[in-house]
């Protein structure tokens, strides 16, 4: 065996890089969520206030609406996109004329950048020019307005989020559909159970890796969503679509208390990493040792 | 098993398709509107396209700048990114290094970070403390290519492990007693074996640090600025200026498109984050 020596070598500019720009920073943010500072104002002194920030999260109705408002969005989209992928997953496991392009046309929204998506759907929603409030109120007399409706704003951003993600998910089970063994399948048709068995006996369990995995890419950046809903509601109407990325935002830029942004900013990104964590320690990482 | 019937498959997936499609086919058609249309009845069938915004984003030579500065950091960062992750992954996955799957988990904590509030001292330690004389990184294609590290590097590191991990060991032992160096044994042995993986790294991270947004819109200001960053200008306090946003967002949709078409056989297992073995 080679010394370790050569293996710090190999990291050691992926450790250089992440301390440079991610873990100083995060130093930083820590240092700054102690304190009371707006930047901008006029005397941009920091004031030590302790552990106030902290407690102050704790009342802070309107970040825990944020992190309510974020748990319905992640529990919504994410439930929808695994069902929604894995009806897909299964049709793709079929041979038909077109799969090919079928499915690159399937995987297209992936590479859309959110900025972008946000402003598709911004185009499509607006009331002035969307073409699918004009025809909804043609067609049905629905008038759906996300300007103002908390309703129809937070329903879009799912249906934005479901367009955009489902398939990640897609993919996913694909993989994980592709590399299940035939055998368990045959055995329980001869020992005669019915759809619904196999279906959550031998496939789900099967499964369960790929979906965990996929969970966990769209809970790490559900939690840090700005950019898309930014661009199609700002947040609004109200705090109906306030996700805690955005209430971060909006905490640090238009309202510019840097302090208790970064007091919130920490938190978040705790939860976020036990989360993942969690996640990770009991769902991946014992399958990833076995081999 | 149900019998394949081709027919209902291909209306289903049609259906599907329309679904995905009609709003990247929306975006085209605000595209091709002169701004006085936009406001009458939406229709759906295109007649009469103007390309007065086409031509208008094309001759604008600081969206050109934008797109050539986009196309540098993106690459630069993909490149980067795969290459450093390559080596740490051999590092992880060869080595019996005390914590090794700590510092795993680690690096993808950095792609957890709530990225607004991070803005601010990504901008203060770029003005005044990475630094030298009159050089400062904010604002330059180098430090976007350093930032958008702290995002893609996990992320490259996180979809290759499999791949290393799937290489046998007995392999480099094997060229080592021929008296292979290190080196060798990683650049003309392991390296090559891993290309799949490799391609689907380089492509997602690309197609990543292309859509980047936030950290762009805040660390540069002219010289590095992105073609992303070009589409919130158009969104102005007197009004947005629909067509040219959807123009720009087309122009920023094809590069992506064609870099992703040259990867769609192997995006499956690259996606899964080694939950899967392909």
């Amino acid at each position: 065996m080679q010394s370790n020596r050569l293996g710090w070598i190999l990291l050691a500019p992926t450790l250089a890089i992440l301390f440079f720009f991610g873990v100083l920073p995060f130093i930083y943010v820590v240092y700054v969520s102690f304190h009371q500072w707006n930047p901008f104002a006029a005397d941009p002194h920091m004031i030590f206030n302790g552990a106030d920030n902290f407690r102050k999260i704790v009342f802070d109705a309107e970040f825990l609406n944020s992190v309510g408002v974020t748990v319905l969005f992640v529990l919504f989209a994410v439930i929808s996109e695994l069902v929604v992928g894995y009806i897909l997953a299964q049709a793709f496991m079929k041979e038909f004329p077109g799969k090919a392009i079928f499915r690159t046309i399937h995987t297209l929204p992936l590479i859309m950048a959110p900025i972008i998506v946000g402003s598709v759907w911004k185009l499509m929603m607006t009331p002035s020019i969307g073409i699918i409030p004009h025809y909804l109120n043609e067609w049905f007399g629905i008038t759906v307005n996300i300007g103002t409706s908390p309703v129809a704003a937070f329903t879009t951003i799912i249906i934005m989020d479901i367009w955009h993600w489902t398939p990640l998910v897609t993919l996913t089970l694909i993989a994980a559909l592709v590399s299940l063994p035939p055998d368990p399948f045959e055995q329980a048709q001869i020992d005669g159970a019915n759809k619904r068995q196999i279906f959550f006996h031998i496939t789900v369990p099967m499964i369960a890796p790929a979906v965990v995995a996929t969970v966990f890419i769209r809970l790490m950046d559900a939690l840090r969503t700005v950019d898309e809903v930014w661009m199609l509601t700002g947040g609004g109407p109200g705090s109906a679509t306030r996700f805690v990325g955005v209430h971060i935002f909006k905490e640090v830029f238009p309202k510019t208390n840097y302090g208790y942004g970064s007091t919130i900013s920490v938190i978040v990104l705790y939860l976020t990493i036990v989360a993942c964590w969690l996640l990770y320690v009991t769902m991946l990482a014992p399958r990833n040792k076995k081999d | 098993m149900k019998k394949n019937n081709p027919i209902i498959a291909i209306v289903f997936w049609s259906l599907v398709s329309f679904l995905t499609l009609f709003p990247i086919y929306w975006l085209f058609v605000i595209s091709v509107k002169p701004a006085v249309q936009l406001f009458s009845t939406p229709d759906v069938i295109l007649s009469d396209p103007y390309w007065g915004n086409y031509a208008k984003v094309w001759g604008d030579r600081l969206l050109r700048s934008y797109m050539v500065n986009s196309l540098v950091i993106s690459t630069g960062n993909a490149l980067l990114c795969t290459i450093l992750g390559f080596f740490a992954c051999y590092a992880l996955s060869r080595f019996k290094m005390a914590g090794k799957e700590s510092l795993f988990f680690w690096t993808i904590t950095n792609r957890m970070a709530p990225p607004a509030v991070f803005l601010l001292p990504l901008f203060l330690l770029m003005t005044q403390v990475y630094a030298v004389g009159d050089f400062r990184l904010l604002d330059t294609r180098i430090g976007m290519i350093l930032v958008y590290c702290t995002f893609n590097l996990p992320f490259a590191i996180w979809t290759l492990r499999p791949t290393l991990d799937g290489i046998p060991k007995e392999l480099d032992e094997a060229a080592y007693v021929d008296g292979a160096s290190s080196w060798k044994v990683i650049t003309e042995i392991v390296f090559p074996l891993c290309r799949p993986g490799l391609a689907v790294t380089l492509i997602l991270t690309w197609v990543f640090a292309w859509n980047e947004y936030l950290l762009a819109a805040t660390l540069t200001n002219f010289n590095a600025r992105t073609l992303t960053t070009g589409l919130s200008e158009y969104v102005t306090t007197t009004g947005t200026e629909w067509g040219i946003m959807a123009t720009i967002s087309v122009f920023t949709l094809i590069p992506a498109l064609i870099v992703f078409g040259l990867v769609q056989k192997h995006i499956v297992a690259g996606l899964t984050f080694g939950a899967v073995k392909g």
